[in-house]
């Protein structure tokens, strides 16, 4: 059975968005998916086109989709490519450089493009815009433009409405005097009154942009380039630069000479198909539902969900049923939300305003039967979300309209989100919910960074990032303190580590299944597998019952995977000290294997990354080295200076002492990576004081000992614990500590929090002066530990698990 | 449109509580065989950035990507920690000893179903 084709024109936000969703739902099993681009880049964000006019972002900055992520994901991408015949009886669509694809289902996200009003001498006589004058629609667009002001004095942009208003403020950061032309009697006309464009112009005029409404541009002056506009009235306005940003007009000729019915643009039926053919469907710009065309992102984002739904069967009777414009937006630093109609329709509309000229702020709403039906808010729009719900929802308003308009008796921000609907939407571009938000971060989110990543609120035109971080922060801040669970070393067990450990002994539990079995409550949560591994390791040592189901990836096939799934190999290198023919074998292997990338190690190991798992036995075999242990929540490495062999100003042999530490520990599971090191003398040229243990030289044979240090997404410098007065001592105690730690920690507790939380004090009460009478257990516990260890690399040779290392079984098709 | 049942071969050619590719005419499947004995077959990678799901930690039937922890129930396919990201499943059963695939795809389905 073979995939079927799906052919995608159109690799803007709505095409590519499109296919995201199709991909989200498991559809690459169904589809090979083909896309056609007009541009040669991926899908970049449209709406922060003025970023790159006014040269906050480069064009990778706002990309969305970089041309990686379509070879990643398996699709075929023309870019550069525009499509010029569709050939609906064979099914096959052709570019306009030859690239022909055969298709099962097609859709058409062609989008729109920048309308140039009729002008004279607008276009010069092969039919390209005449040089100065410019559309305002993609990144080359932009390029061009910045290009170009650099020779320009003054910029002119046709058209007040957001893009141009934008377009406009980019002139003056270029260095140009700036105009806006613009034929209606107010700015932004399609979402404010004459009140609020009037306020809108007054703002505008501040920041050094000429507006000048009702006009009517009727011709572009000069010969060869630019050099003035004249106007219906009669004026003229010197220029050499002319943007034009006076709407746009949807690509729809590709469905005009396929045979697909076109008014305005394609007509598309409820499952956004054309209305000819079941086999394609339209989405974005380009489509008319209901005899509507939409040109904000998130209808589009709505239409394409609905588009992967119905394509991929995953909801049959996926429907778009037309989207209520409302909108939040930020023109020139002044914040805006407007929905539905800018003005009464009839007396029978109920009109409640408030104005204040002086702050630029105006609020104005349109009630119709008790429900809303247009809004403004310019300046304050602190009401918009609930508001723009209320419209969206076609919700019942309260009697008392003030209250719709401002937060009286002024509550806090705890109350609004405490009051805030469930289904509230927080992003409008890309429709997520407070719900949305809230099961982001109930799954583990800790930061609005992350929710971001993973819900994509804020990813559009970013208006409500503010908000979305307020959101974050409160959840985590209601939520973090109701949980009893996160004191519970594993969510669904509730126990504490310590009462834990107490109980896994009691009743002889040595696998991890037979801990869920017998002290869970049925569940087994895969992720807590692996801390529960850990756990049983550091009880039983050599009586672990090792199911290996229980361990991550890593720890199953004894490397580092990686992005693409591959994985690194790191040989143990105690003390980052290998003897030449070592170092020559460790070539000649990443030489046979073909190694991507031979890279050195911050703990001075060397790394071979992006290999086989199929590969690893025999790697491990030609290596002939110990496991480095590089993927494990365990001992990791030692690093070291060149202590007193070399050094000028060595005090202890930190070389030698690294590599006994590394021949004592390889192989030590802990709670989270153990990353030590050893200096020789203060300097600290191998960084010991931020390391989970570090030992530093300081004469007559001393070591100190710091504990809890951390160097990397965290910074701090280790705990002195104690000063040992030999090696023996430093290893001694060096070996308490990570017992402690090993028993105490939480899973994936890093020495620096741990320390944090226990407190320096107690750790050298019981580590140093053994208050609590336990150091001789911990003690005969390390040791044992030490004893139970076996090279996992072993495995080469004898698999622990069937196809332990076979990334792909083959199988033969037969009935 | 039924497509034919392909034989993958013996059961025991995944551990239990985990998982292995197999390669099934033009496209790679993620095979599972449960702690219970059951088995489950997803897409091989995860739509979230293409982890390598077989590769994954089981959980009676939660599958967790060893990428970043994303988690999907193998039954529907459906995402437990993003709802907005789902699998297509693929019909398999044992049958003494040895393991049947259909290599037609189902993606998985709003809730209501």
């Amino acid at each position: 059975m073979s995939k079927q084709r799906l052919v995608v024109v159109g690799n803007g936000m709505a095409g590519a968005r499109a296919v995201e969703e199709v991909l989200a739902r498991g559809g690459a099993e169904m589809f090979d998916i083909v896309m056609f681009g007009d541009e040669p880049y991926g899908n970049y964000n449209r709406i922060l086109l003025s970023e790159i006019l006014n040269g906050t972002q480069d064009a990778d900055g706002i990309t969305m989709n970089p041309l990686s992520w379509y070879a990643e994901n398996g699709i075929t991408l023309h870019a550069g490519h525009r499509v010029e015949k569709i050939d609906r009886a064979a099914k096959v669509v052709v570019s306009n450089r030859g690239a022909r694809e055969r298709y099962d289902k097609l859709m058409i996200a062609t989008g729109s493009r920048a309308f140039i009003p009729p002008m004279q001498g607008a276009r010069m006589e092969d039919g390209s815009l005449k040089p100065g004058v410019f559309g305002y629609r993609t990144i080359a667009d932009c390029q061009q433009i910045v290009d170009y002001a650099r020779r320009s004095k003054v910029a002119v942009t046709i058209g007040g409405g957001l893009l141009g208003l934008e377009a406009a403020r980019s002139m003056t950061v270029l260095g140009c005097e700036s105009h806006v032309v613009h034929l209606a009697g107010h700015l932004m006309e399609m979402q404010l009154d004459v009140t609020a464009g009037g306020i809108l112009k007054k703002t505008i005029e501040g920041m050094n942009i000429r507006v000048h409404t009702s006009k009517l541009t009727t011709e572009v002056l000069g010969i060869d380039k630019v050099e003035g506009l004249r106007f219906k009235d009669g004026t003229e306005l010197p220029c050499d630069l002319v943007i034009v940003a006076a709407g746009i007009r949807p690509n729809s000729e590709i469905g005009q000479f396929s045979g697909l019915t076109v008014e305005r643009a394609i007509v598309v039926n409820d499952h956004m198909q054309s209305v000819d053919d079941r086999d394609i469907y339209v989405v974005g710009e380009c489509a008319q539902h209901r005899g509507r065309l939409y040109g904000l992102v998130a209808p589009l984002y709505e239409q394409a969900k609905v588009f992967a739904e119905h394509i991929t069967r995953t909801k049959v009777d996926a429907a778009y049923h037309g989207s209520k414009l409302a909108t939040k937006l930020k023109v020139m630093g002044v914040e805006l939300a407007s929905m539905g109609i800018t003005d009464p329709a009839d007396d029978n509309d109920e009109v409640v305003q408030f104005t204040e000229p002086k702050r630029g702020t105006y609020k104005k709403l349109i009630v119709r039967d008790g429900r809303l039906v247009g809004g403004i808010l310019m300046g304050d729009i602190a009401k918009a979300p609930f508001l723009m719900q209320a419209f969206a929802q076609d919700a019942p308003l309260p009697e008392e309209r003030l209250s719709l308009m401002f937060d009286l008796g002024t509550p806090s921000a705890k109350v609004t989100y405490d009051e805030m609907p469930a289904e509230s939407q927080v992003c409008n571009c890309n429709g997520v919910t407070k719900a949305g938000i809230a099961a982001c971060v109930a799954a583990g989110a800790t930061t609005s960074k992350a929710v971001m990543t993973q819900t994509r609120a804020g990813m559009g035109c970013g208006a409500c990032k503010g908000e979305v971080t307020e959101l974050v922060s409160w959840l985590l801040g209601g939520e973090v303190e109701e949980d009893p669970s996160v004191h519970y070393y594993v969510p669904t067990i509730p126990l504490r580590k310590p009462e834990l450990m107490k109980e896994v002994v009691a009743r002889g539990l040595k696998s991890v299944s037979a801990v869920f079995r017998e002290l869970g409550n049925g569940e087994v949560d895969p992720g807590a597998k692996p801390a529960l591994a850990s756990l049983l390791i550091t009880v039983w040592k050599g009586e672990y019952d090792d199911e290996r189901d229980a361990r991550f990836i890593n720890d199953r096939v004894h490397a580092n995977i990686q992005k693409d799934g591959t994985f690194s190999v790191v040989p143990e290198m105690p003390g980052g000290v290998c003897t030449p023919d070592e170092l020559v074998r460790i070539g000649q292997v990443a030489q046979k294997y073909n190694v991507p990338l031979v890279k050195l190690t911050g703990g001075q190991r060397v790394d071979l990354v992006g290999l086989k798992k199929d590969d690893l036995p025999k790697i491990w075999s030609d290596l002939g080295f110990k496991a480095g242990y590089a993927w494990g929540k365990s001992y990791r490495t030692c690093k070291s200076c060149i202590g007193t062999d070399f050094c000028r100003f060595g005090l202890g042999d930190s070389m030698g002492f690294a590599q006994r530490i590394e021949r004592r520990y390889r192989g030590i599971d802990s709670p989270a990576k153990l990353k030590l090191a050893t200096a020789g003398c203060p300097r600290n040229c191998s960084e010991a004081y931020v390391k989970d243990v570090g030992f530093v030289a300081v004469g007559d044979g001393k070591w100190e000992i710091y504990v809890g240090g951390a160097a990397g997404a965290h910074i701090r410098k280790g705990d002195l614990l104690t000063t040992a007065q030999d090696e023996t001592e430093a290893m001694l105690i060096g070996s308490r500590f990570m017992q402690f730690y090993r028993e105490n920690a939480k899973w994936k507790e890093r020495t620096y929090t741990f320390m944090e939380r226990v407190g320096l004090e107690r750790v050298r009460a019981v580590v140093v002066e053994d208050s609590e009478g336990i150091c001789a257990d911990l003690d005969a516990a390390m040791e044992a530990s030490i004893a139970a260890t076996v090279d996992p690399w072993l495995e080469a040779v004898a698999p622990k698990t069937a196809n332990q290392f076979t990334s792909v079984i083959p199988t033969k098709e037969e009935v | 449109m039924a497509s034919v049942e392909v034989l993958l071969g013996s059961v025991d050619q995944i551990p239990k509580g985990e998982g292995r590719t197999f390669r099934v005419a033009d496209r790679e499947i993620a095979v599972f065989l449960t702690a219970e004995g059951e088995v489950y077959a997803t897409q091989a990678f995860c739509p979230h950035r293409r982890g390598p799901l077989a590769d994954g930690l089981l959980g009676g039937t939660v599958l967790m990507c060893p990428l970043h922890d994303r988690t999907f129930d193998l039954k529907s396919g459906c995402g437990t920690s993003h709802e907005q990201l789902g699998l297509a499943t693929y019909p398999a059963r044992v049958s003494e000893g040895q393991i049947w695939l259909r290599p037609e795809p189902t993606l998985a389905r709003e809730a209501a179903e």
